[in-house]
């Protein structure tokens, strides 16, 4: 499931996704094979009824951590497969997992902070209500 | 169409213009071969890909950060959201990947034919999803739980002026509190418990125990919630965050349907172009950039199924 598990291969021409094209015209192009695509599409269908089907089931607080699992895999496989990073440039794959790590590290740190605040929230209407409940 | 050779030929006149008689007509002026053309156009999409994560990472976060902050809130709201229309869009989108990214191999192989019918398979597959998100977001509107000041839930009428809408929306959406009204209160039998020191003793048939609970049938223990989640089981802070669930899912899955929509219309432009035969194995970077911006409209929506319409 690794981008760079073959980092060797990434620079050899046969082995590129992008057109190289030689002197005669002729062009090298990595072709993902129908086999793959199809079988990524089956391995897809099958993912999706597998998180709809464990909604059903109660895991308790791993139910979120399930269809997280589930669906980071399914995205795996589109980014390797469907959009060929499996085979491209590793530098692309470099962009992708920064700004995937951003998005997390903001996510992360807010949801730490909202945290912190929590107990000294007060939403709105609370105000109304406390004082309606004390016939003030 | 001529050879990477006689690239260096080409003038800024014939940039971007189909020209098959002196030069490739698809190599730009300022660079050296088709390669270093298709690998710059892919490193400028995935960098264009990377803001689009981070602009819908925007929105994760203020997902995140209610949920984490309300989560019966989301288990609540949620329920109104059709399940297996969200599924049926999964599948949808899926496969509209897969016929986007069979396209592309067809342009690599130039087999014109199948690249201009994946294409539209995939244009298909994309006007499939929106008219069932149509169908979702129309019986939103219809049942008042639209984004909006028409909402519901919006400034915590759904406890004054609305509070009987709400409750008839439960019964007709979650199908809940159908029995709270017609079913008697379950009984159960308790027997008699002696408090009586001497109660049972050898004098037994004299003495008449003072105190005993009295024998019969009482209402048993309040069982615990069955069904769906109502309303009025949620905490008196939590209620007026309901209406903020509806705000992020109109948010995420309009910001998504816009990028179908231009999608749709990135995928039209590119059968046009492929109709004209402008792809071929030499030259697919435009197909290939718009399938790569097609998955990425899959990927979103990957993570926004289980997220939104998944929730235990």
């Amino acid at each position: 499931m690794t981008t760079a598990a073959h980092p060797g291969k990434h620079y050899d021409a046969h082995d590129t996704m992008t057109p190289v094209i030689d002197d005669s015209g002729h062009v090298h192009v990595h072709v993902v094979p129908l086999k793959v695509l199809f079988g990524v599409y089956f391995i897809l269908v099958l993912a999706t009824v597998a998180t709809v089907a464990v909604t059903y089931v109660d895991f308790r607080q791993f139910n979120i951590v399930i269809a997280l699992a589930i669906a980071v895999f399914k995205a795996a496989l589109v980014i390797l497969y469907f959009m060929h990073l499996r085979w491209d440039n590793l530098f692309n794959g470099v962009i992708l997992i920064s700004a995937l790590a951003f998005v997390m590290t903001f996510i992360g740190v807010t949801v730490m902070d909202s945290g912190q605040y929590k107990q000294n929230y007060v939403p709105p209407g609370t105000r109304q209500m406390i004082s309606s409940q004390n016939g003030i | 169409m001529s050879t990477a050779a006689s690239n260096v030929a080409v003038a800024e006149a014939h940039h971007g213009e189909v020209d098959h008689n002196h030069h490739d007509p698809n190599l730009a002026h300022h660079f050296d071969t088709p390669e270093q053309q298709a690998q710059t156009g892919k490193l400028g999409m995935w960098v264009f890909l990377g803001t689009e994560i981070l602009m819908f990472g925007g929105l994760f976060c203020a997902y995140s950060v209610y949920r984490h902050n309300h989560p019966e809130v989301f288990e609540y709201a949620h329920q109104y959201l059709n399940k297996n229309l969200g599924a049926l869009n999964t599948i949808i989108l899926i496969t509209s990947s897969l016929t986007m990214a069979w396209g592309v191999r067809a342009a690599q192989l130039g087999q014109k034919m199948l690249l201009i019918t994946m294409l539209i398979l995939t244009l298909l597959g994309a006007a499939g999803f929106m008219v069932v998100k149509t169908v979702e977001y129309r019986s939103k509107w219809k049942e008042q739980i639209f984004i909006g000041h028409g909402n519901l839930f919006a400034s915590d009428r759904a406890e004054t002026t609305n509070k009987a809408k709400v409750e008839g929306l439960e019964d007709d959406v979650l199908h809940a509190h159908p029995e709270a009204k017609t079913a008697p209160p379950v009984l159960t039998t308790v027997t008699p418990e002696p408090t009586d020191p001497n109660f049972g003793g050898p004098d037994q048939a004299k003495i008449v125990p003072p105190n005993v609970t009295p024998a019969g049938l009482v209402p048993a223990e309040p069982p615990a919630p069955e069904g769906p989640l109502t309303y009025e089981q949620l905490g008196p802070l939590q209620r007026h965050r309901v209406y903020t669930f509806f705000a992020i899912y109109f948010c995420m899955t309009g910001l998504h349907g816009v990028h179908v929509l231009v999608g749709m219309g990135l995928i039209t432009w590119i059968a046009i172009r492929a109709g004209r035969n402008e792809f071929g194995p030499s030259y697919f970077t435009p197909v290939d950039l718009v399938g790569l911006y097609w998955h990425l409209v899959d990927l979103i929506w990957i993570f926004l199924f289980p997220l939104l319409y998944l929730i235990h």
